[in-house]
């Protein structure tokens, strides 16, 4: 009993501790409340993908399904502007990794001209569904499909933050959607400037 | 075989699967070995392995990966954690098992042990304990902090362990089956100030969420939900939740301490001048 106040204490202690330097980022710093990258997936030629793929790079991982309405496209042209937006030197160490949770529907042909339409440095990733409730689980989010309707079309609730890595695999940020790519082009500067130094 | 799946925990706790085994090994252990006149009856016992398969089941079955990403989920996992699943061990009466352990602890074992009896004598002032059953609810309701736990695997465990262990500490000091007129137990007219001023405080957290016109809980919002639904509706539902069954698990609290009251009136000759000591 007597450890679970000091816990209590002490994680009181942390956190506060923590949202010192929290507002220099803008978006939310869970450097340590996250494990590195890893995953082992299929990309959309049918390689099996690991981080190793882009190491160096800073990784955005970001979870959805092609037959999304509006919430991944805007996401994923937002994530291309912020690129963008980078001083020249950085804009090729960003590399997106769009993880598609609906395999029924998202062949790897289906997802390779999805995520084309977004640029070159986005890397289209799918799986068995058990893979990728394992890697949704071990970065604490979740999917789930809805009813189908009379055509077979379902939604899917997922993910609608996006993950930074740092260039090592280290989880540093977790972009929220109401972040503008103004704001999300000077996080991701920051961490490429930071890590290269 | 698919019900089967749903029993399976989702975040599999070796640390969380031991205690439980622990306490439900020490309990049967000490039903088998007491004597018969000290043994609780089979109702008692019933209300005490219900009330721990209970937390457990809401820590280490599928119902922990719908708390997880559910936000109204998560509120009934609380309320079964700090509640619900407390106040049956608490009324199941354990207190011979307890006294028989106790009295099995070795002397020196016992002078080590001091520290932790003094950190639960504190913890246990009718203040301190009503402040912290509170204020965790509010700590871990709290947005920002809501939000790491909700992220951080660890901070998760954290959460829910503190909750049970304080619901335990709080609903053990309210219904403590020593009588306050020949023991140093809280007296009833405390125990029932206590049940209605956490009352008020939850009442007005939850009334708070369910009013909420924005999200306040966003998490659930950026981590993905367990099936698609309106995050208004599971908002609602998570304050009514935090709002409706913990104030009446406070006036049933109510009830029965004063049922106890009623019963005890006048059976402890000494009683007045013993309470006014001890007060």
């Amino acid at each position: 009993m007597k450890q679970h106040i000091w816990l209590v204490l002490g994680l009181a202690l942390a956190l506060t501790g923590c949202s010192g330097d929290q507002g220099n980022w803008h978006g939310k710093d869970i450097s340590g409340l996250m494990p590195e990258l890893e995953f082992r997936l299929e990309g959309t030629g049918g390689e099996t993908v690991t981080p190793a793929d882009s190491r160096g790079n800073i990784r955005l991982l970001y979870f959805g399904f092609t037959s999304c309405p509006d919430v991944c496209p805007t996401t994923l042209t937002d994530l291309r502007r912020s690129v963008r937006q980078l001083p020249a030197e950085y804009q090729d160490d960003v590399t997106t990794l769009f993880v598609s949770v609906d395999p029924r529907r998202d062949t790897p042909e289906r997802l390779a001209s999805y995520v084309d339409f977004f640029g070159d440095q986005i890397v289209g990733l799918t799986g068995a569904e058990p893979e990728l409730r394992k890697l949704a689980k071990r970065y604490r989010t979740t999917f789930g499909y809805g009813e189908s309707d009379a055509s077979g079309n379902y939604n899917v609730s997922h993910s609608s933050a996006v993950y930074v890595f740092d260039r090592t695999g280290k989880a540093r940020l977790l972009l929220r959607p109401d972040l503008s790519p103004e704001q999300v082009s000077e996080d991701l500067a920051r961490l490429a400037n930071e890590s290269r130094s | 075989m698919q019900g089967f799946s749903y029993l399976l925990p989702y975040d599999f706790s070796p640390l969380t699967l031991l205690s439980y085994m622990l306490v439900l090994g020490l309990y049967g252990t000490a039903l088998l070995r007491m004597p018969e006149s000290d043994r609780p009856g089979s109702g008692r016992i019933i209300t005490f392995v219900f009330g721990v398969m209970l937390c457990y089941g809401v820590m280490q079955t599928r119902f922990d990966y719908y708390s997880q990403y559910m936000f109204f989920v998560h509120r009934g996992q609380h309320l079964i954690l700090h509640h619900l699943g407390p106040v049956l061990i608490a009324l199941s009466n354990p207190l011979p098992v307890m006294r028989f352990w106790h009295q099995r602890i070795a002397p020196s074992v016992r002078y080590w042990l001091r520290p932790l009896g003094w950190a639960y004598r504190v913890l246990q002032q009718p203040v301190i304990a009503s402040v912290l059953f509170v204020g965790l609810i509010y700590f871990w309701l709290w947005p920002p902090i809501h939000f790491d736990a909700m992220l951080s695997r660890q901070l998760y465990w954290v959460m829910n362990w503190s909750m049970l262990l304080d619901g335990l500490l709080f609903w053990w000091l309210i219904f403590d089956p020593r009588s306050p007129a020949i023991t140093n137990a809280l007296g009833y007219g405390k125990r029932i100030l206590l049940l209605a001023l956490v009352a008020i405080p939850q009442m007005i957290l939850g009334a708070w969420i369910v009013f909420s016109r924005g999200m306040v809980y966003d998490v659930y919002e950026v981590c993905g939900r367990a099936w698609p639904m309106a995050p208004e509706t599971d908002q609602m539902l998570g304050g009514l939740l935090t709002w409706i069954p913990p104030a009446m698990m406070s006036i049933i609290g109510i009830l029965i301490v004063l049922r106890r009251a009623m019963h005890e009136d006048g059976k402890f000759p000494k009683r007045r001048s013993l309470a006014g000591e001890s007060a």
